[in-house]
């Protein structure tokens, strides 16, 4: 199994959802997450005051799937949120040694 | 004028509370103007609770949030306390030498149903005088949020209004020496703006700057709520300035009309600087603009006419933009949210142009039979000087007193949790759904 990590722009959630569930995948976690990359952040100035923002708000998605899906779902990420521009985000692929149902106490791809 | 009225008004007897009599010169209401009176009471208190409770509020850290609007309810409440005690006796009772008025008896024991100050009930002129006792130390919050000690700030509060708004409010409302003078302060602009300005960069400038100024960023956690804020008190100083007519007359219309002149060019103003010298207007700009620009007019709100509050709301705007740039870049005075540079400067600013144009020749209602305008500008240089020395001095010495008393600064572990916690043991956002 494989842990799929993606730091994508906020405003393109919906669709990498979507392209994920028609992907196969079956559930997923989102968190809001700030952080940097080559994008780099923006000034912001209050009464001639200016700050420089390093970290910008991103969203931050956790899927778990089996192997022979993760390509898939690292594919559907991979289309639907490119826009081209710097500061789309990364995917960060890896290995899942145990999952569980808590629910049930299944293990392994059937708690998935 | 506010003073030729007061004149009017005499509270009988001396100093102590030895049972005086209010022996007003009782004209017949005029529920007009009683009527106009009143909103303008429920106006000015706008302008505090929640008005300029929301503006600072929206400036501050998150963790700060709800300190800064205690500070103005509370506020509100130990000056009204005050007031029925003693303030309203030693700012309009009958003046002893032209410094401060008798106090008379407690809990406004003279006052009936039938006390009339003019046209209108004196209850009427106790509440609505009151709304201009709380809005003035409200101001002063600006200066110290995010870092007072709670004891201290209702200390500051009691010493300060007896030793400074009370008396100040006397000299130039209450039958007092700068009034007799011929002084020109229609609104407040020395008594509230100018005392609530200097008092707030003393106290910056002995409290020190917040913990990490100024490398650290401070940025405002919740403008919507100041924007918000902003036009509470853009609406409420209609009754400020407005209602410091006292009567429902062309004086209280031509007053509005002003001070609406005002906010909007000084608004204007401060983001069209903004534009040419960093690149882009913002929104705390256009309603710091806003607030510089009814600070500015309030002194002169009821002496000039259209085009003096046009005049005034350029040099409200620009004085006070290039104000806050030099006190908190140049100075690094932790004045933290600009009180001074807007109220101060504004206050002081519209107090010298009012007798620019008062004149009928920048568009006025007119001077004093005989003075020039170089004779007025005298008497504000005169009366605003002595306004300012005196808060800032007494302002000092006061709040090294409390500071030794019970001390005036949070320690830095209180300043980095947040008052919101420290002092007060809530949270002024509980937005996530962790319990």
């Amino acid at each position: 199994m494989k842990l799929i990590t993606a730091i994508i722009k906020p405003y393109i959630l919906e669709d990498v959802r979507t392209a994920l569930s028609e992907a196969g995948v079956q559930g997923l976690t989102v968190s809001e997450v700030k952080g940097f990359g080559r994008q780099k952040g923006h000034t912001e100035m209050y009464r001639g005051a200016e700050y420089v923002v390093d970290f910008l708000p991103k969203v931050k998605i956790e899927c778990v799937v089996p192997d022979d899906l993760a390509q898939n779902a690292v594919d559907a990420i991979l289309q639907s949120a490119s826009s081209g521009k710097v500061g789309d985000g990364k995917i960060f692929v890896s290995e899942v040694s145990e999952v569980y149902r808590i629910r049930t106490g299944e293990t392994g791809e059937d708690a998935l | 004028m506010l003073y030729k009225i007061l004149q009017k008004y005499i509270l009988s007897f001396g100093f102590l509370f030895f049972g005086a009599t209010s022996a007003l010169i009782a004209q017949e209401l005029n529920s007009g103007d009683n009527a106009w009176l009143m909103t303008s009471t429920a106006l000015v208190l706008f302008m505090t609770l929640p008005g300029l409770a929301a503006f600072y509020s929206g400036l501050v850290s998150q963790r700060n949030v709800l300190s800064v609007l205690m500070h103005c309810f509370v506020i509100c409440c130990v000056v009204t306390v005050m007031w029925v005690l003693f303030g309203y006796g030693m700012t309009f009772g009958e003046t002893i030498g032209g410094y401060m008025g008798s106090i008379g008896p407690a809990f406004l024991a003279s006052v009936s149903l039938d006390s009339m100050a003019g046209t209108y009930p004196e209850t009427t002129f106790i509440m609505f005088q009151l709304t201009f006792a709380i809005i003035t130390p409200a101001l002063i919050v600006g200066a110290f949020v995010e870092r007072i000690e709670f004891k201290g700030l209702m200390l500051f509060v009691i010493g300060w209004m007896i030793l400074v708004y009370f008396p100040v409010a006397h000299w130039v409302w209450g039958g007092g020496w700068l009034g007799d003078m011929g002084y020109r302060d229609f609104a407040g602009g020395a008594v509230v703006h100018a005392t609530a300005g200097v008092a707030a960069i003393v106290f910056a400038k002995y409290l020190g700057p917040r913990k990490g100024f100024p490398r650290t960023p401070m940025p405002p956690h919740n403008l919507p709520l100041t924007v918000l804020g902003a036009g509470m008190l853009w609406v409420g100083w209609f009754g400020f300035n407005g209602g410091s007519a006292l009567a429902s007359d062309g004086a209280a219309s031509m007053a509005i009309l002003v001070t609406h002149i005002s906010a909007s060019v000084a608004a204007l103003t401060w983001i069209g600087i903004e534009w040419l010298k960093f690149g882009k207007p913002s929104v705390l700009g256009v309603v710091t603009g806003m607030v510089a620009g009814l600070a500015t007019i309030t002194p002169a709100s009821g002496f000039v006419g259209p085009l003096g509050g046009f005049m005034i709301g350029i040099i409200g705007g620009a004085g006070c933009f290039y104000a806050t740039q030099i006190v908190k870049r140049r100075f690094e005075i932790d004045d933290s949210l600009d009180v001074f540079p807007v109220h101060g400067i504004g206050g002081i600013l519209g107090l010298l142009f009012t007798s620019v144009f008062s004149s009928e020749q920048f568009g006025g209602l007119g001077l004093g039979e005989g003075v020039s305008i170089l004779d007025q500008l005298h008497v504000q240089i005169l009366g605003t000087v002595s306004v300012v020395v005196w808060t800032l001095i007494i302002s000092y010495v006061l709040i090294k007193l409390i500071d030794q008393l019970v001390g005036i600064r949070v320690s830095e572990q209180d300043e980095i949790d947040g008052l919101d916690i420290t002092t007060h043991d809530e949270r002024g956002y509980n937005l996530d759904n962790l319990r």
